[in-house]
């Protein structure tokens, strides 16, 4: 499933769309600490967080991940939402806990 | 060395804003050179978490990157507080890091032990007081 395909599924708002989205996703990350994403985040995976700011921004680039997804109605803040899009990085956003939004983006994967 | 390129990097103190653009510049420079992503990454985290603790625990610092065709060196100086004791600080899971920090997703403890982890070669040395010195190797 592509970043546009997750994006036209509708169910989460898209709060940039980014500028890569005919990007693959491949798997899901769920953390919120900062350097355990570092450590462990996977190139191409949705990132579920409701970490909102630029540093979650940093740590999705520098970790090649996909795209964040804010959970549990998080939101990004003004700063981040402008380097999001200067950079092109996609963010969605759902009033959703962690656990069912990673669900819900696992399904999609599956199906 | 004339194989070797070598950049400097003053990282601003307390400003998260900021924090993390010598990380994405070098990571960048690397893909244009076309390294392996693999040694990229480890350059990338452990570049990061350096750079990050310079801004949370030492208002800022100085990081010297050198990458030859073999490597990439990194060195990062801070004249902040220094660590008292560098055997705890290493430990996975320790952190002083103040409550607003944590607040942003910092203070896991994880960021000196993903340095020693992904570097091909790691050293610390701090004075209390004076500041501290990180030295790591990545190897292609
Ligand atoms: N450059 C530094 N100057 C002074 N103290 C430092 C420095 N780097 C690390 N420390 C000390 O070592 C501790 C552990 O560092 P480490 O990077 O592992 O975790 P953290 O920065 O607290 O949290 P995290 O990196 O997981 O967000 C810090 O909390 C701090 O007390
Ligand atoms: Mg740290």
């Amino acid at each position: 499933m592509t970043i546009r395909e997750l994006a036209d599924k509708g169910i989460f708002k898209v709060v940039c769309a980014g500028d890569d989205t005919d990007r693959e996703i491949s798997g899901v990350f769920c953390c919120d600490l900062l350097s355990v994403v570092m450590g462990r985040g996977k190139a191409d995976a949705a990132w579920v967080t409701v970490m909102g700011n630029i540093n979650s921004l940093a740590v999705l680039s520098l970790t090649d991940m996909a795209c964040i997804v804010l959970a549990e109605g998080a939101q990004m803040d003004a700063v981040g939402i402008a380097r999001a899009e200067t950079q092109g990085f996609t963010i969605f956003a759902t009033d959703q806990p962690i656990f069912e939004t990673a669900m819900q983006i696992q399904a999609l994967l599956d199906a | 060395m004339s194989d070797a390129i070598v950049l400097k990097y003053d990282v601003p103190g307390d400003d998260f804003t900021r924090a993390g653009e010598a990380s994405s510049d070098i990571k960048q420079k690397l893909r244009k050179m076309g390294i392996p992503p693999e040694a990229i990454r480890k350059v990338a985290i452990s570049m990061y978490e350096g750079e990050i603790n310079m801004v949370i625990h030492a208002h800022g610092g100085q990081i010297t990157v050198e990458i030859t065709p073999e490597d990439v060196d990194m060195l990062l100086e801070d004249h902040g507080p220094g660590i008292a004791d560098i055997e705890q600080a290493m430990q996975a899971g320790f952190s002083t890091a103040p409550e607003d920090v944590r607040g942003l997703g910092f203070g896991a403890g994880m960021g000196l032990p993903n340095m020693k982890k992904y570097s091909d070669e790691f050293s610390i040395e701090s004075e209390v007081g004076v500041g501290t010195t990180v030295h790591m190797k990545v190897r292609f």
